[in-house]
């Protein structure tokens, strides 16, 4: 058996192929390579001083700097959490540095792309992100031929802690879409920063939360107006390069009345012995009839077979659908990162409001992954759906944790979670926690986690066709299975094709 | 803000010092002390649950840890017989956790040995010592049972059953109770030898609080059939563990109803040891008003080609709330495990509640486990199809209830204690018809 540890063997129920995929995804790593480039860094090590160095160095209003510093004093108070299934290494937050800054970046921001440091626009470019307006992304089938006005995609480009670049930002803002880095979106627009800044995620919240209010450096800030339709995808590229250094951006995005938006976000960073940290917060505020698409293929480096080095990825992702009918949709594709803590929610406050997660997270090797959703029905006619695929491969352990919670007052209200998990190797752990409140009789909660509690309807339907019963069952399963890759934007559609050849045969729940 | 986990614990310490500083352990010979004793070293170390522990979430320990039980009015059954009364078994009465020997049937039963625990305790050694302690010691782990680890330290009541054979009838522990407050603690072991089999029934309400063990070992080949049907009192609290382990091609199924009372905490611990074993955990709970059931379950598979069976259904009406927490843990060599489980609720109104934490932990590749939850109220259409075929409403809806709670009653091996407790459920709804 020992043979299993490099090469899986497939066995009954699951084909090579499927182990191949998931070999060849999460064991070579493509994005391993660094840039070098002169670097500042701020001091190493966190104290109140550095919290004030690095909402000096953004140039920030003085309010700002009293919200990072009570987020900081309130941190300070808080203990890591220890609930996940995760075997975390103790993190030294003085072992860290919190600001990394390109050289060229200093001093003015560039104005337009062309002053930016060719190494910079390279490292994207080696990444497949394009930063010139008359490209699109790459992986996009036939991309080079398409038209300039074909399928745009805005890119906001964020190396260790600053905002590099953010592209289409003159045709967005002819829409009235605002998309700009944080630091810009304080400077420009403080009004809207002041407002929704920490009213969804607070600076309270949970440690690494808490740990993100204080020292967040760079991120993005999307505010799209009563009514309009963003006329593209916008998207994030969050790239590590510097040794030592946490990434703590922190997006903010509001869809207000009306409105609609679709954003990505890819992340990838350098192969390394040293283990780094990042702490994330993405806040989504989604107001009457708007409806937010949130999709992140996270594709941190993963640490090597040996389970050396790697990203510590604990990150805090929440919409609020504070007004009736709005809408949210978190699709996330997780392959990278050493340790995944990430449970991007939904807060259904308003009436009739939705929200949909949709997730497959392959972990190998030494991989550790919990993650998962919390569905908050507080309001009326609400819905949400959760749909979860976790491959565990290795050593790995693939933890699936989630909350559905029916408030009193949200009467008839609907709830379906699906979540399968499907083991290579007999090394590996693959587990569920959901947590399923049910607190008013109108409302419906439906877990389910098998291959065999397929819709009986569904299988009906197939048998009543002639199909037979496994076939009808696997038929079924990759309907759902499509679900989740399908809930994907195009643009991710390479990254997620990989994905598409994983039979989920011999699932377990 | 949260309290820092330092000075939770140094907290939770110092109520269980003193919770239990003043406690006698009760007297006995050589083997019954030092369990004993290891038992209040366990409780000290686990410390009391407070509603902050990660399996008490749901449910408030607070009423189970006050130093005194709260009062619990006593309820008398008019309107039907008592549970199992049909069956041919031999009786053992506990009265407000008292072994009461008049009322009892004479334990001498072929195949089955019966002593007491109040007596066997005073002997310096008896086979019980193998099981009395050391089961619920290993069932802390990962999970704490720090009232289970309670009883072991301070109950002197009980029995201590050894099944060689295939017993003829079933052992019946009954549990009455007098006093309107007061605790009662009992303690029971079961060891059936390979190849035997045996079944135990329990009932009754026992005390305004009650504290169970059940340590159970089932050899190779051995089978052990429990069917519980707590007591009726709307008052009473109750918190049990059964905790069981079993060996090559034994069988475990244990069924409990639960209907009415303030707070029912049933836990089981299942490590299925030798291959081919089947455990099948089930219940169903019927609550009105103020009631809270909560079923525990952890079923661990460590050899394989086992089965587990977790079936757990719950009628919630007037505010009444259901908690299960249920979880099925796959070691790395249980290969070719078969695990099931399902929790699902029935709600009747907008107060009634129902909160779940259906878990998988698994490390094993080639297995199939599966698990479903769900909670709602009765499907509208189901009962209009009902209605249209001139079924009357209240009739219509007692049907779908017992639907609804079928699966869990078919978990039941005998048919007359099936039909039994069937009765029983339909009764109870009965009673809310009119």
């Amino acid at each position: 058996m020992a043979a299993l540890d490099t090469t899986p063997q497939a066995r009954e129920g699951v084909d090579q192929e499927t182990v191949d995929t998931v070999q060849s995804m999460a064991g070579k790593y493509k994005h391993g390579w660094e840039t070098d480039i002169e670097m500042d860094f701020a001091p190493k090590g966190l104290d109140e001083d550095i919290v004030r160095l690095i909402s000096e160095k953004n140039g920030e209003p003085e309010w700002l700097l009293e919200w990072r510093l009570q987020a900081y004093r309130r941190w300070q108070q808080m203990e890591e959490p220890d609930w996940a299934m995760l075997d975390i290494p103790p993190v030294d937050y003085q072992e860290q540095y919190y600001y990394a800054k390109p050289r060229s970046m200093a001093g003015e921001k560039p104005k337009s792309l062309d002053d930016v440091d060719p190494k910079l626009l390279e490292t994207y470019e080696k990444l497949g992100i394009p930063l010139k307006e008359q490209m699109v992304l790459a992986g996009v089938e036939g991309a080079e031929d398409a038209p300039a006005e074909g399928r745009k995609v805005a890119v906001d480009a964020v190396f260790d802690s600053v905002s590099v670049g953010t592209t289409f930002q003159e045709e967005l803002s002819r829409a009235g879409v605002i998309f700009c880095s944080i630091s810009e979106a304080v400077r420009n627009h403080p009004e809207l920063v002041k407002k929704y800044l920490g009213s969804v995620v607070p600076q309270g919240d949970n440690f690494f939360a808490g740990l993100n209010s204080a020292v967040f450096t760079d991120g993005s800030f999307v505010y799209v107006p009563p009514g309009v339709r963003c006329p593209m995808e916008l998207s994030t590229y969050f790239r590590i390069n510097a040794e030592n250094t946490g990434q703590f951006e922190r997006t903010l995005i509001i869809a207000d009345k009306g409105s609609y938006v679709s954003y990505l976000e890819g992340c990838t960073a350098p192969k390394r012995d040293t283990h780094q940290l990042h702490a994330a917060v993405v806040e989504i505020v989604a107001l009457e009839d708007a409806e937010v698409k949130y999709s992140t293929v996270q594709n941190w480096y993963p640490g090597d077979e040996d389970g050396k080095g790697g990203i510590y990825n604990f990150v805090t992702k929440r919409a609020d659908c504070r007004e009736d009918r709005a809408k949210v949709m978190w699709t996330q594709v997780e392959t990278g990162s050493a340790i995944t803590w990430k449970y991007p929610s939904c807060i259904l406050r308003g009436n009739d409001t939705q929200g949909e997660f949709y997730s497959i997270a392959i972990t190998n090797n030494w991989q550790q992954a919990d993650t998962g959703t919390k569905m908050v029905h507080l309001g009326r006619n609400t819905k949400s759906r959760i749909v979860s695929k976790g491959i565990s491969a290795g050593h790995a352990q693939n933890t699936y944790r989630g909350l559905v919670s029916m408030h009193p007052k949200s009467s008839n209200s609907r709830n379906f979670t699906q979540c399968d998990s499907l083991l290579i190797g007999d090394k590996c752990g693959a587990h569920t926690v959901p947590y399923i409140e049910v607190k008013n009789a109108s409302s419906r909660a439906e877990h389910e986690a098998t291959t065999s509690k397929v819709d009986d309807d569904q299988l009906f339907y197939c048998r009543s066709r002639g199909i037979g019963e496994e076939e009808a069952v696997a038929l079924v399963v990759n309907g759902f299975c499509k679900e989740v890759l399908q809930a994907l934007p195009m643009e991710f559609a390479m990254e997620a094709q990989q994905l598409v050849a994983i039979s989920l045969e011999g699932s377990v729940g | 803000m949260a309290i820092p986990k330092a000075k939770l614990r140094a907290s939770k310490q110092e109520a269980t010092n003193e919770w239990l500083a003043g406690r006698a352990m009760p007297a006995g010979g050589a083997w019954a002390t030092a369990a004993r004793k290891e038992a209040v070293e366990r409780v000290r170390a686990l410390t009391l649950p407070t509603k902050r522990d990660e399996y008490w979430k749901y449910t408030d320990p607070t009423s189970l840890t006050a130093a005194e039980a709260p009062e619990a009015s006593l309820f008398e059954i008019t309107d039907e017989g008592a549970v199992f009364e049909q069956i041919d078994r031999v009786r053992l009465v506990f009265v407000d956790g008292v072994f009461d020997a008049a009322a009892s049937d004479d334990p001498s039963l072929a195949g089955v040995e019966i002593t007491r625990l109040a007596e066997a305790a005073g002997n310096d050694i008896h086979w019980a010592k193998d099981y009395y302690g050391v089961l619920e010691a290993a069932g802390q782990s990962p999970v704490e049972r720090p009232l289970a680890a309670f009883n072991t330290a301070f109950a002197d009541d009980g029995v201590l059953i050894r099944a060689t054979g295939k017993a003829e009838k079933p052992v019946s522990l009954i549990y009455e109770r007098g006093e309107k407050a007061g605790d009662a603690m009992l303690h029971h072991v079961i060891r059936v030898e390979p190849g035997a089999e045996l079944t135990v029934l329990e009932n009754g309400p026992a005390a305004a609080r009650f504290s169970q063990v059940m340590e159970v070992d089932v050899a190779d080949g051995g089978r052990l059939h429990h069917v519980r049907a707590q007591g009726r009192d709307h008052e009473r609290r109750a918190v049990t563990h059964l905790f069981a382990r079993l060996g090559e091609e034994s069988t475990l199924k244990s069924f409990t109803l639960v209907a009415n009372g303030r707070l029912t905490r049933n836990e089981a611990v299942v490590w299925l040891q030798g291959e081919n074993g089947a455990a099948h955990i089930s219940g169903a709970s019927m609550g009105d008003g103020e009631f809270l059931g909560d079923d525990t379950v952890f079923v661990t598979h460590s050899a394989p080609h086992c089965e587990s069976r977790q079936v757990f259904k719950k009628v919630l009406r007037g505010g009444a709330v259901g908690v299960f927490q249920g979880k099925i843990l796959v070691e790395q060599p249980a290969q070719k495990t078969d695990g099931y489980q399902i929790s699902q609720s029935l709600l009747f109104d907008e107060r009634s509640q129902f909160l779940a934490k259906p878990e998988l932990e698994i490390y094993a590749d080639d297995v199939q486990c599966s698990h479903g939850s769900t909670s709602g109220e009765i499907d509208p259409d189901h009962l209009f199809y009902m209605r249209a075929r001139g079924i009357p409403q209240a009739e219509a809806e007692s049907l779908l209830v017992l639907a609804f709670i079928a699966e869990a009653i078919e978990e039941i091996e005998d048919e007359t204690l099936a039909e039994d407790i069937r009765a029983r459920l339909s009764r109870w709804l009965e009673r809310r018809r009119a």
